[in-house]
């Protein structure tokens, strides 16, 4: 009965890594039967804070360990001139605001002349801030991106965002655990952004609920960190809150060198976080099982992430549907100006924006350089780096002459053309392909714009042709 | 143990008014509250921008949207499909809502990061089975000035002749029956435990 399915907290998961750091951070039950939990880091940026300041203020009270907490701008800020004061005036107070709440409750704020700025899910991570074992919240719902490194995290609501500055605590009621295993021989030119879209696209949009993921089989142990931030960061795109991967070697040597990483505990950490790991014999509440040598290069062709299809597919047609889902396919189709029926593929498009907290990091950088290198852009393309260390890093290896010579826009870090909060928007009816993570509408910042979502090389090719394309070809083409 | 704890003046039992009849599914957070006008920072705006891009386009009243319609006016509760609030966390969405006059959603299912964030403003999010949402829908958009009653002891909707049970998770229920959905009062009580807590944590003082 469906009321059962989206209710049911029968907890059988047993021994996972979410049930040992829920239970590790268990402060206690409250009158109302939910759990009071310690919050071990508590991310923020300017968009979800300041009325939870307010909050604060209204109630006299101060942040109960700002040492906890950490702070940037990302959403609003302009990614071609951020020299201030910004010309948005909203965008120039949202963000004098947040450096005056964060001065005057004494948290850690990475403004933009720390060297440290970027998308929160971007430099959180790279600074070293999230390690194994933590209990992450954000007032964001991407914040799950932490997962990947085998933490508890998930987005709060602003109001959460008080509780958590005023206790570093917060009530909540414990998630079921499903087991998500991604085995098989993974096929060139498929990526994390492909495989996660596979899964929203099996699961559909609502599949989640309920649930935290973890991630694991042969094709996540091999993933890198910023794949499996890929990863972790799209699940609540299908309605799971949280997910996470095991952290492992892969995990420990990403942190040895990072700036807020522990140093001289490094060895007693990684003891730490070894254990945290789910046991050999957890027991989870679901399993689902994929077999990724079925998954190709995807792209949604409708207005969720669950509308997703492989590159060389047709659209589905309403017909393909029933009940409310036919009614759906059909608004879906004709608010993104297409017919089903037709290939995706070929599909011409007006913008290209690879960036974000999905797909903004070096590795994303450097395989959409592999495809542009020596060739020419014929749409209007951003590639915006997810953070400053991004962006230098990818400058000393010399991607942005790549990204310029082909035409491209290299940008400074910040969301972006991701959510229509910044001058980087959608104008009409104009379409995109986007490596972000959500194709609604109006999204973009138009309230007609159209959305594609893709990996970034699939982006890449699209920005070569004008028109969404296969990225496969592009890589055949390389390894000649 | 409950009534130590119950801030009276919090209280919410029922819920009374008109509906909306809204139950399209995946209805998302960037739908109810549009990003653009996040950059405000403070909610006391939100309500008057609603669905604004469903509502409002190029200038003109779309005089057929459900929250645009005389036939609704001063409505209390929405009725919604399934993954209602799906999406984006924006906590700015319920606050568009409830600011609005809703105070209370009827829906298929609710997203979990949203249903957490009505609860936190006292909005009421209770859910029936999807086919039972249809109907309701329906008899709203036939009868559009039927009074309902959604009564959080009894765990039932009234309406004309009809009575429909709902579900909500037990310990949001018992939150609005005692007033702790404004939950800063119970979490700050318990400062001891919180200190122990974080002092079992050895990644709090990793140098």
């Amino acid at each position: 009965m469906q009321l059962a399915i989206t209710l049911r907290r029968h907890k059988m998961s047993k021994g996972t890594l979410y049930d040992k750091i829920w239970e590790n951070h268990i402060v206690g039950k409250l009158p109302t039967g939910q759990t009071q939990i310690f919050v071990g880091r508590h991310m923020m940026h300017e968009v979800t804070s300041p009325q939870a300041f307010e909050m604060l203020r209204e109630r006299g009270l101060n942040a109960k360990h700002p040492e906890l907490t950490f702070a940037v701008t990302d959403h609003v800020i302009p990614t071609d001139d951020c020299s201030r004061p910004f010309k948005d005036e909203q965008a120039e107070l949202m963000t004098k605001t947040i450096e005056d709440n964060t001065k005057e409750f004494g948290i850690t704020y990475f403004g933009s002349d720390s060297g440290k700025q970027g998308v929160c899910h971007v430099i959180y991570p790279e600074l070293g801030l999230i390690c194994p074992g933590q209990l992450v919240v954000c007032g964001d719902s991407h914040t799950c991106t932490y997962g990947a490194f085998g933490v508890l995290a998930f987005g709060i609501g602003t109001t959460q965002v008080s509780h958590v500055l005023a206790t570093q605590t917060m009530a909540m009621d414990k998630l079921k655990v499903r087991c998500v295993k991604f085995n098989g021989i993974l096929s060139e030119g498929v990526t994390a952004k492909d495989l996660a879209l596979y899964m929203i696209k099996k699961t559909g949009v609502e599949g989640g609920v309920g649930f935290a993921y973890e991630f694991s089989g042969d094709v996540v142990d091999n993933m890198s960190m910023e794949e499996r931030m890929t990863l972790c960061n799209l699940v609540v795109e299908g309605g799971a809150r949280s997910g996470y991967v095991n952290p492992d070697k892969t995990t420990f040597q990403y942190l040895k060198d990072k700036h807020y990483a522990p140093k001289e505990d490094f060895e007693k950490a990684v003891e730490y976080w070894e254990s945290i790991a789910s046991d050999e014999d957890a027991e989870y509440d679901d399993i689902l099982s994929i077999d990724v040598s079925q998954v190709k290069p995807m792209v949604t062709w409708g207005v969720n992430p669950g509308q997703a299809i492989a590159i060389d597919e047709k659209i589905p047609e309403p017909d393909d549907f029933t009940d409310k889902k036919k009614e759906e396919a059909e608004d879906a189709l004709e608010y993104i100006g297409l017919e089903g029926g037709i290939e995706v593929q070929g599909t011409p498009v007006d913008v290209v924006f690879i960036g974000s907290c999905t797909n903004g990091r070096l590795s994303d950088l450097e395989a959409t350089a592999k495809i542009l290198k020596g060739k020419k852009v014929s749409v209007k393309t951003l590639v915006v780096p997810g953070s400053e260390a991004v962006k230098r890093h990818a400058e000393q290896i010399g991607l942005d002459k790549i990204f310029v010579d082909a035409g491209a826009e290299w940008r400074h870090p910040g969301c972006s053309m991701c959510l229509g909060m910044n001058p980087d928007k959608l104008e009409g009816t104009q379409r995109s392909a986007s490596t972000s993570n959500r194709n609604f509408k109006g999204r973009q910042g138009s309230p007609i714009g159209r959305t594609h979502l893709m990996s970034p090389i699939t982006a890449a090719a699209t920005a070569i042709e004008g028109k969404i394309t296969d990225p496969r070809k592009y890589l055949e083409e390389e390894s000649l | 143990m409950m009534d130590e704890f119950k801030i009276p003046e919090k209280v919410i039992t029922n819920i009374k008014g008109i509906a909306i009849p809204k139950p399209a599914n995946d209805q998302n957070t960037d739908d109810i509250l549009p990003a653009r006008y996040m950059k405000e920072i403070t909610f006391k705006k939100m309500g008057e921008y609603l669905y604004f891009d469903e509502r409002f386009k190029e200038g003109e009243t779309v005089e057929e949207h459900p929250m645009n319609d005389e036939k609704y006016k001063g409505a209390t509760i929405l009725i919604a499909g399934a993954n209602y609030g799906c999406g984006s966390s924006r906590e700015h969405a319920p606050q568009a809502l409830h600011r609005f006059g809703i105070n209370a959603v009827i829906a298929g299912s609710f997203a979990e990061i949203f249903a957490g964030n009505c609860a936190s403003l006292g909005l009421v999010g209770i859910i029936v089975p999807t086919e039972k949402i249809t109907q309701l829908a329906e008899y709203v958009k036939q009868n559009p000035s039927t009074e309902f009653d959604i009564d959080l002891a009894q765990k039932v909707i009234r309406y004309g002749e009809h009575v429909v049970e709902f579900d909500m998770l037990e310990g949001r229920r018992q939150a609005f029956l005692n007033g702790l959905w404004d939950a800063m009062a119970i979490l700050q009580k318990n400062e001891e435990k919180i200190k122990e807590t974080a002092a079992g944590l050895p990644y709090i003082n990793f140098k």
